[in-house]
């Protein structure tokens, strides 16, 4: 190792050896290496929890996906009512929060009067911070209550018997149960799904959208035939961004969700979510069965998020939103 | 009857579906900030009285006496320190590699996309991988594994953040520290990490603030403690934990402490956010 930071000139230049250069290679190594470890930790996770659940998988084989029993006493587990359940949550979460979502980013680009609109949007992006399980807690402590008497029981007393809205409302009426959990979500994923669209909204050039105006557009116009086109790709990625979280949400549902492995009935009836039941009974489990069951059902739940992840990457693409 | 100016006219029409539409996004956004702060009122309301002295100086009691929430707080510190000092050191260099050394190539590509699928992936899920492969093998829970799956939700962040910054720094920067002769690395440390320390502060911030509350991978990874413990490799009190744990007790005690602990991570949250925001106005975004 000849430290040479001047070289003769009869030396071939590739000889020199520039001082620093072991730690040059070192430090590119423990680039590397950390770029390693977060690839191998996603891919580990996959195969951990596929090789986790491999005995509830041999065992149970495609029964699991469509049985609902789950009897940790007979070792016996089927996963649909909680997948099912996971996709009707995440569902109406977003039908619920979608819409809302939406106006609320229009409202705040094109209509709200100026001294409103940093407070407002500054908020919408702060509560979109907020820890999941303190929409959990409210859900539980302050909304399930209320729901049951002023929602809940009226609506089950007025559906006519026999129609498609008794069976839709049927349950019962002590505030938890899967309309609940769908709400919850919803309120958590609005102030996510709103601050990014927002930000969509504000990146179209403000050029684009006054030559819209220019040309008499209404402001309903502009946003619907000018906005709303430019931005389309990665609005519908920053949906799926916001269905993403609702499908792998715990805390948030856990509490209101009412807890049983059933199919739902109904709005109204208790159901259960993949993590609500990774939750409540992972740490509990006793027989390795129960335990590779709940590993099968992260491992379903991996595939799910990922497709759904995936897809919201592609659309929105690197750089933009998050 | 075709004519503009009239409400059955082509333009009256026009305006009319243009006020019910700015009505319609005035009233969502009416609903959506009603709904948020009856959150935060009555969050304040239920955790205003419990944050006082004894909060941070006792431990969780037993269900019945009054204690407070120290075991817990300071387990939650550790448990994110912990994490951080992980997240911000894998994070770091995993993001010099994208933004420096990766060339771009379709194993920088998967990387990439890898990282922004752990970066939103349930974190219930991480919180099972981690059992699987730190928490099986030890036998018990402990501190470690909980720092381990926290730290694996907030190394993506870092990265993304490391990433996006040192990309926006300018290529005269980097030319100027190969024009004096300076190894790469020197290069990365002494001009381009100085560059970017806002971005990632930053970045760092925001993977701390979305640690400090969650709940889900602590479940079966840290568990919880009635005591005060600072091992590692024993189970932590922890905040989140704790919360989920008092909330659905039948003690009203323990829901007040609930209640309490949520107020405290809610406030820590928006604290932390309120100054990510004061430094990103004043020195641009990243």
């Amino acid at each position: 190792m000849s430290e040479a930071s001047v070289s003769s000139p009869d030396q071939p230049l590739l000889h020199v050896r520039v001082r620093g250069q072991r730690v040059e290679r070192a430090f590119q190594y423990a680039c590397s290496a950390a770029s390693l470890a977060l690839f191998g930790a996603t891919i580990g996770l996959c195969i951990m929890l596929a090789w986790g659940g491999w005995p509830s998988i041999s065992r149970f084989g495609l029964a699991f996906f469509t049985s609902t029993v789950w009897n940790p006493v007979t070792d016996v587990y089927g996963g649909a009512g909680p997948i099912v359940g996971t996709l009707i949550t995440s569902a109406v979460a977003l039908a619920l929060a979608l819409p809302l979502a939406f106006c609320t980013a229009v409202f705040l680009v094109e209509f709200c009067p100026a001294i409103l609109r940093r407070p407002i949007g500054i908020a919408v992006e702060l509560l979109a911070g907020i820890p999941s399980i303190v929409y959990g807690m409210w859900g539980l402590f302050v909304f399930a209550p209320l729901f049951a008497t002023y929602i809940e029981a009226p609506l089950m007393s007025w559906a006519p018997p026999g129609s498609v809205w008794e069976r839709l409302f049927s349950g019962i009426p002590n505030g938890s149960g899967v309309l609940t959990a769908s709400i919850i979500l919803a309120i958590m994923i609005l102030p996510y799904i709103a601050a990014t669209l927002r930000e969509l909204f504000l990146s179209v050039p403000v050029r684009v959208r006054e030559s819209a105006y220019g040309m008499g557009c209404t402001p309903l116009e502009v946003v619907w035939s000018v906005t709303l086109p430019f931005v389309r790709r990665s609005a519908v990625g920053a949906v799926m961004l916001g269905l993403g979280r609702a499908l792998g949400e715990t805390m948030a549902v856990t509490f209101v969700i009412g807890n049983s492995h059933r199919l739902p009935r109904g709005l109204f009836d208790s159901g259960a979510t993949i993590s609500s039941v990774i939750a409540n009974e992972f740490a509990e489990a006793t027989s390795p069965m129960h335990m590779s069951a709940l590993l099968e059902l992260g491992f379903a739940l991996f595939l799910i998020t990922f497709v759904v992840l995936a897809l919201a990457r592609a659309l929105l693409g690197h750089g933009d939103a998050r | 009857m075709t004519q503009d100016g009239t409400i059955f006219g082509r333009s009256g029409r026009r305006r009319l579906s243009n006020g019910a539409f700015v009505t319609v996004c005035a009233l969502a956004t009416g609903i959506a900030l009603v709904v948020l702060a009856a959150i935060l009122i009555s969050l304040l309301r239920n955790g205003m009285g419990g944050l006082g002295l004894a909060l941070f100086t006792q431990d969780t009691p037993p269900p019945g006496a009054s204690g407070g929430l120290r075991n817990a707080i300071l387990g939650s510190i550790l448990l994110c320190g912990a994490a951080m000092i992980l997240a911000i050191l894998v994070g770091m260099l995993a993001g010099t590699w994208l933004a420096e050394y990766s060339r771009d190539g379709w194993y920088a590509r998967a990387v990439r996309f890898i990282n922004d699928v752990l970066l939103s992936a349930p974190s219930i899920l991480i919180g099972l991988f981690v059992y699987v492969i730190a928490v099986r093998p030890l036998h018990g829970f402990s501190a470690f594994a909980g720092a381990l799956a926290l730290a694996l939700i907030a190394a993506p962040i870092v990265t993304r953040a490391t990433e996006d910054v040192l990309r926006l720094q300018p290529r005269a920067l980097r030319e100027a520290g190969v024009g004096l002769g300076t190894p790469y690395w020197v290069i990365v440390r002494r001009i381009l990490w100085r560059a970017a320390a806002g971005g990632i502060v930053t970045g760092a911030l925001l993977a701390f603030a979305r640690i400090s509350g969650e709940t889900a991978p602590l479940l079966f990874t840290a568990l919880n403690n009635q005591f005060f413990s600072v091992n590692l490799l024993r189970p932590i009190a922890n905040l989140p934990v704790t919360i989920f744990n008092f909330a659905l007790s039948p003690y009203p005690d323990w829901q007040h402490l609930a209640w309490a602990g949520a107020l405290l991570i809610a406030l820590t949250v928006l604290a932390i956010n309120l100054v990510v925001r004061i430094l990103t106005t004043r020195a641009k975004r990243p």
